[in-house]
């Protein structure tokens, strides 16, 4: 069976050339500019100055974190009572219920987005409003999917035993259910917050332009302006911003454990 | 007591999903609407529709956005399938890296993940078009394939296709009689999740692909300056076809088991 392991090598050509390779033309890019006749690239730090150096770029650096952890939060705050009610219900009905949260996602984002659009083209309200009902409905399934799968694994019998114990049903959820579906909240969170930070659609297809978020820049970087190596940078900085929130937020999670 | 919190419960799920369903219900509303206006509903009509169809570039993006998901869940479930079990029986570096590798486009925001791609096909000079749209398509759909055959490899019995080997297999009667058999389930929803990912995909697809090269979703993202009521067509189109996928791909399973059943009764 030792020469299956052979079925594996072009796979590593192809991730090579199709995965690995273009991170590292963002990395070369982020790291370079425009040069002269002489020298077409040269390496500077002067995309990540540029960047930090102007207060602009920050605000909205901070603008989509701040979208995406308050989409996160309301997600979460929303979607826990959902999933927990779905977990009660009888088994067939929950599978129903799971088939109805699913449906309207496999629908395509765009179109959702734009459905949106028409509702809210005439209400009272602002732009950001607007974004952030945009950003819950399309985040939100994904929540509740997530927290509904680590409670449905939970041994139906503890609930009971807690109460046995002497808790009563408040002190159950806070003692028993919740911690328990802590790992559901989780990976709910990287399902929402990732995607979050860099969304850029429904900002401007809700927000009419006038909010702009950092998947905004380097959409306008790449697409309308063509610098591309500034685009990069911000790219890398998102990228970045990213990972370092993922790692807390699973820092969080392991720290939770060893409690 | 008990019976207040079930009423609560049950309401509360309603609401969400009436949130759920409000757009969708809107856009197939709207979509018969006799005038332009996205709020006012003044006659039904099906001109939308009509002009849907005479609308040479909305048709071309049903059609780019379906012959690409085909195409890209065929060649990613086939190359995912080969490559899981290829690692299966890989040594813990090589598995680690592709792993590795792999997590890349998934935890990525997918708007790294398509500047990465526009800037690959722009420094080998690849004009993109049909050909970088669907080569993206396949790169991200494969670990998601990868991931979905992953489990059901873990529970494979290795000794099983030592012992068709020993039999009289080929290595390749082995894969195919033997180990696709057992992996089934894990090929056909890493198809089922390959197909949604690359239908759906809007981010990656409006990076990589080129001109006169529209899928629905970057239609839709070019179209929506302005008002476009055919769109609202073309979503109705997208939900009716996604219902009834769903309703065959739930129900169809659900008859067959109750046939079953009933034979097993007669």
């Amino acid at each position: 069976m030792k020469s299956f392991r052979r079925l594996v090598y072009p796979y590593l050509v192809w991730a090579a050339l199709l995965i690995v390779l273009p991170m590292l033309i963002i990395v070369f890019y982020a790291f370079s500019a425009q040069g002269n006749d002489v020298i077409p690239v040269k390496i500077t730090f002067e995309n990540f100055v540029r960047f930090f150096s102007d207060p602009i770029f920050i605000e909205v650096l901070g603008r989509s974190l701040k979208l995406a952890l308050i989409t996160t939060i309301i997600c979460i705050l929303i979607g826990y009572p959902a999933a927990y009610f779905i977990a009660q219900m009888r088994p067939d009905s929950q599978s129903v219920m799971v088939l109805l949260v699913t449906l309207p996602q496999l629908i395509n984002m765009l179109v959702r987005t734009y459905a949106w659009r028409g509702i809210l083209l005439k209400a009272p309200f602002s732009p950001e409003v607007k974004v952030y009902i945009g950003m819950v409905y399309n985040f939100l399934p994904y929540m509740i999917l997530q927290i509904y799968t680590s409670l449905s694994k939970m041994d139906p019998s503890l609930v009971p035993a807690a109460h046995d114990l002497g808790c009563d049903d408040r002190m159950a959820f806070l003692k028993v259910i919740l911690p328990l579906s802590i790992p559901g909240v989780i990976s709910g969170i990287t399902l929402v917050f990732l995607p979050a930070v860099s969304s850029f659609f429904i900002p401007k297809l809700l927000g009419g332009g006038s909010y702009v978020l950092v998947g905004n820049l380097i959409e306008n970087y790449f697409v309308t302006t063509g610098d591309w190596n500034f685009g990069s940078a911000i790219s890398l900085i998102m990228a970045l911003v990213i990972l370092i929130s993922m790692y807390f937020t699973r820092k969080f999670d392991y720290d939770k454990e060893a409690v | 007591m008990m019976k207040k919190n079930n009423a609560f419960s049950k309401f509360y799920l309603f609401l969400i999903l009436a949130f759920f369903y409000l757009p969708i219900i809107y856009v197939v509303f709207f979509s018969f609407n006799a005038s332009r206006s996205l709020t006012n509903f003044t006659g039904f009509s099906l001109r939308w529709y009509e002009k849907m169809f005479k609308t040479r570039s909305m048709m071309e993006s049903i059609y780019y956005s379906t012959i690409i998901a085909v195409i890209a869940t065929i060649v990613s479930t086939i190359v995912g399938t080969i490559v899981a079990i290829g690692l299966s029986k890989s040594s813990r570096l090589i598995k680690q890296v592709v792993t590795q590798v792999n997590n890349l486009p998934m935890l990525n925001p997918d708007i790294v993940t398509a500047i990465g791609l526009m800037l690959l096909f722009s420094t080998i000079n690849v004009p993109t078009g049909f050909g970088t749209l669907l080569l993206a398509h396949i790169m991200f759909c494969i670990p998601y394939v990868i991931l979905s055959i992953n489990p059901k490899l873990r529970q494979l019995d290795d000794n099983l296709a030592e012992a068709a080997l020993d039999l009289g297999c080929t290595p390749i009667q082995a894969l195919y009689k033997v180990i696709i058999p057992q992996i089934k389930e894990g090929i056909i929803s890493g198809a089922l999740v390959a197909f949604t990912m690359s239908f759906d995909d809007f981010v990656i697809s409006y990076f990589t692909t080129g001109p006169g090269i529209n899928n629905i979703s970057t239609y839709v993202y070019a179209t929506t300056k302005r008002i476009n009521p055919s769109v609202n067509a073309l979503s109705t189109l997208i939900v009716i076809a996604i219902t009834l996928i769903m309703i065959v791909s739930n129900v169809v399973p659900l008859l067959r088991e109750r046939r079953r059943k009933n034979e097993e009764t007669a």
